[in-house]
């Protein structure tokens, strides 16, 4: 291979592990809704596209685009995650929580119905048009290795979705909620006997997972700086296809499923054409699921008799 | 011997005289659409047949075998498009048309049904929301093949395909012939698909639903079982896509997203799950409702609210109403309930 096929293999690299980790992110707020409460969450890639604008309308009320910087962005972030664990947590309070006890159907039609409520109620609120999200960090190159670019923004994105997933395994595995969670996750019936009060962990479990969906969104706007209503449907089913790849219910899983469907598009787009991108999430998934029912990283749940 | 005969005979009238009376009745109702309403209401009453073949097809997999497919607007695209492209092939201009009518829909079914076959092998080994996430899938891939095929347009769509109403030697207006047509086929699937439920392979369907350990250890092929149930159900699909086709007219991969797989899931949760006619009542009520009646409203408040109020009765519904409108129950049973009930009283 001569220099200038490499160069473009580790740009497309680059690229796909950044696209990756905005995945993992969201695939991670379904992944551990699934692992306690067994619904897949229809509406958190709304939840996602509502981060995205209660962003940009806070980039913009407080001029943010005109300061770029590490201080924008970090309001960017809190804004778009108090908006998103907010709505989550009412979601869930007002439309899954009725449903604790009904038919797994039941509970994810009614997810379907809040993220068509949420689609046409933002296109209402926020208009159906486009709208362009605050530019808080300026896309430059900060160094070159050989001729490869290193640009700020996919170094941003990396930190940041870093530093959360390592923040979350933090949470998950040395801290009472997390442990609390795990115990709730793996069987809801007897954490509640041993005194964890479940409706709590699963509030808690939405504001953490729209939280992370809330940092994506600033992510994804900060890469393709052109938002609206309806930006959540497809790489929200995305973000989950990810999930499921890497074994729902695993946190591991989700960010290694994210990874690769973020590598993997990165590469059709790159080498291959880019109307395919969209089936692609789907082929690898079919594939990897014929081989592993469970996921990459998922065990699978033997059925008693 | 004579009397077995003779019961046996009205059983089969009984049988045929129904399908046949309810075909009847639903090409009087078009006779009478045509004289009293408007080309829109027109086409509306249209997609409503269209949706009950869609819904009841969907509800064998999802309501009586209990797999949860995501999938069904991909086998309808297929359906559609087959139809579509059929259509104007010169090779098939010799037939008569209304041959032709009644055979493209068979065409479309088949390819759906194929498909079917495809998609159902290996995914039907996954259980529950994998399954649910396959199928989905496997209608986005079918979605974008299409968006990349040339021949049937790609992501310009095919314009200008003919309706099902060349029939003019029956002398039937435009809308009359197509209602027509639209209602046996819709006829046809309800009946097929509720005398399969109730036959005895058709309790296989059942007993996977309701334990697949158990169907399976009483000798029930339940890969097998579910395959069957996946590809009549996408027989049906295509036939809708068919009909759908020739109703709308205009076909774009962008119709056949995964909304519109959505859209046929409320029908059959709505209508309840397992309950034919509750899909049927549920298909009526889901397309006249945001097209005729929060469209009005639209008028009166100036501000597109019908996705809105659609998608919160929807989440109601599911609070308040689990079950759906009929449950697993038909309108039949509640009509049989209602009678002994009045005759015990």
């Amino acid at each position: 291979m001569d220099q200038g096929h490499t160069q473009e293999f580790i740009q497309h690299l680059i690229n796909g592990i950044s696209l990756g980790s905005i995945y993992a992110l969201i695939a991670l707020g379904y992944t551990m809704v699934y692992g306690i409460l067994q619904l897949i969450n229809f509406a958190h890639s709304e939840v996602y596209m509502v981060g995205a604008f209660a962003a940009y309308y806070t980039g913009r009320q407080f001029g943010l685009d005109q300061h770029p910087g590490v201080l924008s962005l970090f309001i960017l972030l809190i804004a778009a995650v108090a908006a998103c664990s907010l709505l989550g947590i009412t979601i869930e309070r007002l439309a899954y929580r009725p449903l604790r006890k009904a038919p797994k159907l039941n509970i994810l039609i009614t997810a379907i119905g809040v993220s068509l409520l949420l689609q046409y109620s933002g296109q209402i609120i926020f208009g159906a048009d486009p709208k362009l999200f605050p530019e808080v960090i300026k896309d430059s190159s900060l160094f070159e290795i050989g001729s490869v670019e290193v640009r700020s923004l996919d170094i941003t994105i990396l930190i940041v979705s870093t530093l959360v997933m390592g923040g979350l395994h933090f949470l998950v595995h040395h801290t009472k909620i997390g442990t609390a969670m795990r115990a709730v996750s793996s069987n809801s019936n007897v954490a509640s006997l041993m005194g964890i009060n479940v409706d709590r962990i699963i509030t808690y479990t939405f504001v953490i997972g729209s939280s992370l969906a809330g940092i994506a969104s600033v992510l994804v706007g900060l890469k393709y700086p052109k938002i609206d209503p309806l930006m959540g449907m497809l790489f929200g089913i995305k973000a989950f296809v990810a999930a499921v790849l890497g074994g729902i219910g695993s946190l591991p899983g989700a960010m290694l499923g994210g990874v690769i469907l973020g590598l993997c598009e990165e590469m059709v787009v790159g080498y291959l054409s880019s109307t395919y991108r969209d089936a692609l999430a789907f082929g690898v998934l079919i594939v990897i699921l014929l081989f592993r029912p469970a996921g990459l990283l998922g065990s699978v749940v033997r059925e008693k008799v | 011997m004579v009397l077995q005969d003779r019961q046996a005979r009205s059983e089969a009238i009984k049988s045929i005289g129904a399908p046949i009376f309810a075909a009847v009745l639903l090409i009087g109702v078009g006779y009478g659409l045509d004289a009293t309403s408007n080309p829109y209401t027109q086409f509306v009453m249209l997609l409503i047949l269209t949706n009950v073949v869609l819904a009841t097809s969907l509800n064998l997999v999802n309501g009586f075998t209990g797999q949860f497919s995501l999938g069904h607007a991909g086998f309808m695209a297929v359906g559609a498009y087959t139809s579509a492209w059929l259509v104007t092939r010169p090779e098939l201009a010799v037939l008569p048309d209304y041959l032709r009518f009644l055979l493209l829909p068979i065409a479309a079914g088949l390819l759906a049904a194929v498909a079917g076959y495809i998609v159902g092998l290996p995914s039907l080994r996954l259980r529950g929301d994998y399954l649910a996430i396959v199928t989905l899938g496997f209608g986005e891939i079918i979605r974008v093949i299409l968006l990349n095929s040339d021949a049937v347009g790609g992501a310009r769509g095919m314009y200008g395909i003919p309706s099902t109403a060349a029939v003019p030697s029956l002398g039937m207006s435009e809308f009359v012939a197509q209602f027509s047509v639209a209602s046996i086929w819709t006829v046809v699937t309800f009946v097929t698909l509720w005398r399969i439920v109730h036959s005895s392979k058709g309790r296989a369907f059942l007993s996977v639903r309701e334990d697949e350990i158990a169907a399976e250890a009483m000798g029930i092929n339940i890969t097998q079982t579910k395959v069957r149930a996946f590809v009549i159900s996408a027989f049906f699909a295509g036939v809708g896509g068919a009909l759908f086709a020739h109703s709308v007219k205009y076909l774009n991969p962008a119709t056949f997203t995964f909304t519109k797989s959505v859209d046929i899931i409320i029908m059959i949760v709505l209508g309840g799950m397992g309950s034919f006619s509750g899909s049927v009542i549920a298909a009526a009520i889901i397309t006249v409702l945001p097209e005729m009646v929060l469209r009005e409203l639209q008028q009166i408040t100036g501000v597109d609210l019908r996705m809105v109020i659609y998608s919160l009765m929807l989440i109601l519904f599911m609070i308040l109403r689990p079950a759906g409108i009929l449950g697993t129950r038909e309108a039949t049973d509640i009509f049989k309930s209602f009678r002994s009930k009045s005759k015990a009283t």
